[in-house]
């Protein structure tokens, strides 16, 4: 028997060739923590510097366009007469009369309309609009489309088949065609609705949102529809639901464990990610001036109105699109970091 | 394969008559016509101009008149541009549309799909970030931002290019193509990268370097064609759309084309015009997804059209 | 040139993941004879693949070899770059990838993949291609070449598409042919055909095979020389009777005991091995076998154990086998002491 002489050099001690015990050899095995699915995303999420941005970026637009509007000095539709068309942080020579003689005028920090309205309370008011659009558009269409999607995965055969040819067609309809011609049926009947006790909000969100909502739900679930389906469709095929159903587990809990959960990650990533591209719309529409009616502001009509004047105040345009542009940007990098962090399988 | 064409077309032919039926009862059922907006003319002379063309009748009346007429090619006269009729309306108006779209459409691929590819190329390093980061913007700007910020920059602020389409000389070209153009390049360049990326790990690419077969050849012959499907997919039905015209670029920019004249006529109540637009659309949409499906089967062996 | 057609000395290398260096192989040693067949065991993740693919230059992106020397057919690995590494792969050395459902490319037909190693390597014609892509897949037993030259990988089985790959491999008539996991995705009757098919060809061809596998059964029906890997180590190497009639090693052993036998008796249960792999984001001082082995020691834990050489080919890592020589050596000195 030859022996490496490397085993001479070194020094050796007979106790180093006794048994080790358990506790020793368990020292060295390092488990890492198994952490939940939830905590690990979390964990992942939190970690991820681009999406904190953007999330902190929401949260500050959101202050400003649900909260600041309540105590700020001017209304969004208050016409304050001889302020038109002033410049940022400029004052009219009524307002500097006033403060001449010692009143508190409070500033227009993003001057001021051709009818005189304060801009930075338009914009506010306008970012309101433009989030509710985008967060009630994805609620809309996180429940119609998941629900019409996981109804055609779950039945199969010609109902699958029905449903999605359905589909199909709805996709060929054009939307502004829907839009248009609904907010002009739709307008006189939510016009009676809104003098109902309980429904002046109605009046205030004019035939024109209501309608986009109403298309919304009409016609652009269906991106999230098919995605639910094909989800659905893998996973029913899937071998861990097999396993699970030759374990002898119920219905409810295979839908409960596994299909659910390893939905959901998908669902959230989708819906938040719906939200841009429903902001993107309703501002696309308002631009064209079939969205939000009048005097009420969203990002896109703003910016729609503000075009006509642009070469004199370019500031009116640039505002409203460079917060919209942002607002899109942070809820993509947003929706970007969740899916990193909860659906490793749609990364890349 | 024949047999899946025609079988598609006849799907498509189905498809477009829904449509064409579902626009007509819902354009019908808008209180209001035509005419009712012009304050200008009198109720009898509305009532004759109704009578001229046809909305007096009742509306399946109307409705079986419309579709036989438009099954012989006859999509009728337009109620707000008198005496044209549509047929020659779209076929004055779609060309310009199209001529914007479709190049509008080859420049997002033509910088899209190399760009996409060089960041996957690149994964990790500084120019994938640079693309990333271009790209993100590109898709988070809505087309009007684009189409203004350019329009004033470029138009108005430097004076370099015409604000208005003018003659559509090639210059009259550049911003319209541009704005439409920078979403779906954003886009593409996004699917790109990601989908190459998901190649480039696939086993058969490893198999190509086995072989030893160069960067250059492995990327292009391998990776490209199998990369490029989800593009496929997308861009057949943006060229619909796009092809059919913008609403924002033709309408910022001034141009006549098919996309400003469906919605003016949509604001007008120009029923026949609505219809023939709403018809025209929604073929050209099942068409080219028909197109699409075809071309994938040319790239994707694997994928059999039953 | 050497005696050995491969040579590799002390390869040492690692991936430089976002979580920290992983120490994929701390100095593999593997030498393999022309016409040899060598046959690389181990769990997933011991580093065999890692191994045969930094033969061939194919080191998966944050990769990095960290040391030693690779030499093959006469040309030194580590100083070759990847324009003449080109011309070796698929030509002077080939490879067999463990899944032949995803190894093909889906978009091309099997006869420009196997024509396209040919034109890569030779100076044939398009057609002579052709033609000799007709002989390889009559060579590794597909009926109807001319057909099926002309049809896309899914319309192969996964038998057929290991032979196409198997096909493509000998375009080129390597010196040697690195197999991976070849039939691993494979159904059994299909896997011994693919395997005769190799030694068939092996013969026919005279080129060595370096067989990574984690099935005992294939190699030992199929190679000379063994070598068990654990955790980026070459834990025991020796032939095929050295390893399976007089393994040194407790992993080799263990492995050896969870293999089902025709002899045992009745309600005789096999033996797992238990416990996991070691992480090798941060892999233990000593012997990273220790945790799970029977006969630890509490040297195991603290020291990586040294080369114990048996014979000429038969070595191992283990300081079980150290123990033996440490007892002689011990009572040699008290003797020696006591003469004095």
């Amino acid at each position: 028997m030859k022996t490496n002489p490397l085993s001479m050099q070194l020094k050796l001690d007979p106790e180093d060739f006794l048994p080790a015990t358990n506790d020793e050899k368990e020292s060295l095995v390092i488990m890492r923590d198994s952490v939940s699915f939830w905590k690990d995303g979390l964990r992942r999420l939190l970690k991820n510097k681009i999406a904190m941005i953007s999330l902190f970026f929401i949260v500050v637009i959101m202050i400003f366009s649900f909260i600041v509007p309540g105590f700020y000095p001017y209304r969004y539709e208050q016409q304050i007469k001889g302020s038109e068309n002033l410049s940022p942080m400029t004052y009219s020579e009524e307002e500097l009369a006033k403060k001449e003689a010692g009143e508190d005028v409070f500033p227009h920090f993003l001057g001021t309309d051709k009818l005189g309205r304060d801009y930075a309370i338009r914009v506010m008011m306008g970012s309101r609009i433009s989030l509710i659009v985008g967060l009630v558009a994805a609620a809309i269409i996180l429940v119609i489309g998941s629900l019409f999607g996981s109804v055609a995965a779950f039945f199969g055969g010609w109902v699958d088949l029905i449903m999605m040819r359905l589909v199909d067609i709805i996709y060929t309809i054009p939307d502004i065609l829907l839009i248009v011609l609904l907010s002009t049926v739709l307008e006189d009947p939510l016009k009676s609705l809104a003098t109902q006790p309980g429904f002046g909000w109605v009046q205030k969100l004019g035939a024109k949102l209501i309608s986009i909502f109403i298309v919304f739900a009409l016609l652009y679930w269906v991106g999230m529809a098919r995605m639910v389906r094909s989800q659905i469709l893998t996973l029913k095929e899937s071998e861990y639901v097999t396993a699970a159903k030759a374990l002898g587990a119920k219905n409810g809990r295979i839908i409960k464990k596994h299909l659910l959960t390893n939905c959901i990650g998908t669902l959230i990533v989708t819906t938040t990610l719906q939200i841009p591209s429903s902001i993107f719309t309703e501002s696309f529409l308002s631009f064209l001036g079939i969205g939000v009616a009048v005097p009420m502001p969203s990002l896109g009509s703003l910016a729609g109105t503000a075009i006509n004047g642009f070469q004199t105040y370019p500031y009116l345009l640039f505002i409203p699109a460079v917060l919209i542009s942002l607002i899109i940007l942070s809820f993509n990098l947003f929706g970007d970091g969740l899916r990193d962090a909860f659906d490793p399988k749609l990364k890349n | 394969m024949i047999k899946y064409i025609l079988k598609r077309l006849v799907m498509a032919i189905v498809t477009i008559f829904v449509v064409a039926t579902l626009t007509f009862f819902l354009m019908n059922t808008v209180p209001g016509g035509p005419f009712t907006a012009e304050k200008s003319i009198s109720e009898q002379a509305r009532k004759n101009l109704e009578a001229k063309y046809g909305l007096d009748k009742p509306i399946m009346q109307r409705y079986v008149t419309y579709i036989t007429d438009a099954l012989h090619g006859d999509f009728g006269i337009s109620l707000k541009q008198r005496g044209r009729t549509v047929s020659s309306i779209i076929a004055t108006k779609f060309p310009v549309s199209a001529k914007i779209g479709g190049i509008s459409v080859l420049v997002a691929l033509i910088l899209g799909i190399p760009l996409g590819c060089i960041a996957a190329l690149n994964r990790g390093k500084i120019l994938d970030n640079i693309i990333i980061v271009l790209a993100t913007f590109g898709i988070a700007v809505p087309g009007f931002v684009v189409c203004t910020m350019l329009l004033y920059f470029l138009g108005v602020k430097l004076q370099v290019l015409p604000t208005t389409f003018g003659d559509g000389s090639w210059t009259h070209f550049i911003m319209p193509v541009l704005s439409i153009a920078f979403y779906p390049t954003a886009y593409i360049a996004r699917l790109m990268r990601s989908s190459m990326l998901d190649v480039l790990g696939q086993d058969y690419m490893r198999t190509a370097k086995a072989k030893g077969v160069s960067q250059f050849v492995s990327l292009f012959k391998h990776a490209l064609r199998n990369a490029v499907l989800p593009v496929v997919t997308y861009v057949g039905p943006m060229l619909a759309y796009t092809i059919t015209g913008s609403f924002i670029v033709e309408k910022v920019f001034t141009i006549p084309g098919l996309g400003r004249e469906f919605i003016s006529s949509v604001l007008n109540r120009d029923y026949t015009m609505i219809m023939g637009t709403t018809i025209f659309l929604a073929s050209l949409m099942v068409f080219i997804n028909v197109l699409v499906d075809i071309v994938y089967t040319i790239i994707d062996p694997r994928i059999k059209l039953k | 040139m050497s005696e050995y057609l491969v040579n590799i000395q002390d390869e040492r290398l690692s991936f430089f993941t976002p979580a920290g260096e992983v120490k994929a192989l701390n100095g593999v040693t593997i030498r393999v004879k022309e016409g040899e067949v060598l046959g690389i065991v181990g769990e997933s993740g011991s580093g065999k693949s890692v191994t045969a693919y930094s033969l061939m230059g194919l080191t998966a992106y944050p990769g990095k070899l960290m040391g030693g020397s690779l030499d093959f057919n006469g040309h030194h690995i580590n100083d070759m770059t990847e324009k003449q590494m080109r011309k070796i792969r698929g030509n002077e050395v080939s490879i067999i990838f463990q899944d032949p459902m995803t190894s093909l490319n889906p978009v091309y037909t099997i006869g420009n993949q196997i024509c396209e190693a040919i034109l890569l390597h030779t100076d044939k014609s398009k057609k002579e291609a052709w033609e000799r892509a007709k002989e390889l897949l009559t060579l590794v037993g597909i009926n109807e070449p001319e057909k099926r030259l002309k049809q896309y990988p899914h319309e192969f089985s996964g038998g057929m598409r290991q032979r196409v790959m198997i096909a493509i491999a000998l375009a080129c008539e390597p010196k040697l042919l690195i197999a991976d996991e070849p039939t691993t995705a494979l159904d059994v009757t299909i896997q011994a055909q693919i395997l005769e098919l190799m030694m068939e060809l092996k013969d026919k061809l005279g080129m060595a095979i370096i067989m990574i596998t984690h099935d005992l059964g294939i190699v030992a029906s199929t190679c000379q020389r063994i070598a068990v890997m654990y955790a980026g180590h070459i834990v025991e190497y020796g032939t095929t009777d050295d390893i399976f009639y007089n393994p040194k090693h407790e992993y080799t052993k263990g492995l050896i005991r969870s293999i089902p036998r025709m002899d045992a008796k009745e309600h005789e249960r096999l033996v797992p091995i238990e416990g996991t792999p070691v992480d090798m984001l941060n892999p233990p001082k000593g012997c990273p076998f220790a945790s799970r082995c029977d006969q630890c020691m509490k040297i195991c834990l603290k020291e990586m154990p040294p080369v114990t050489q048996f014979d000429d080919i038969h070595y191992t890592q283990c300081w079980l086998n150290q123990k033996a020589e440490f007892d002689r050596q011990q009572k040699e000195d008290r003797g020696g002491a006591a003469n004095e």
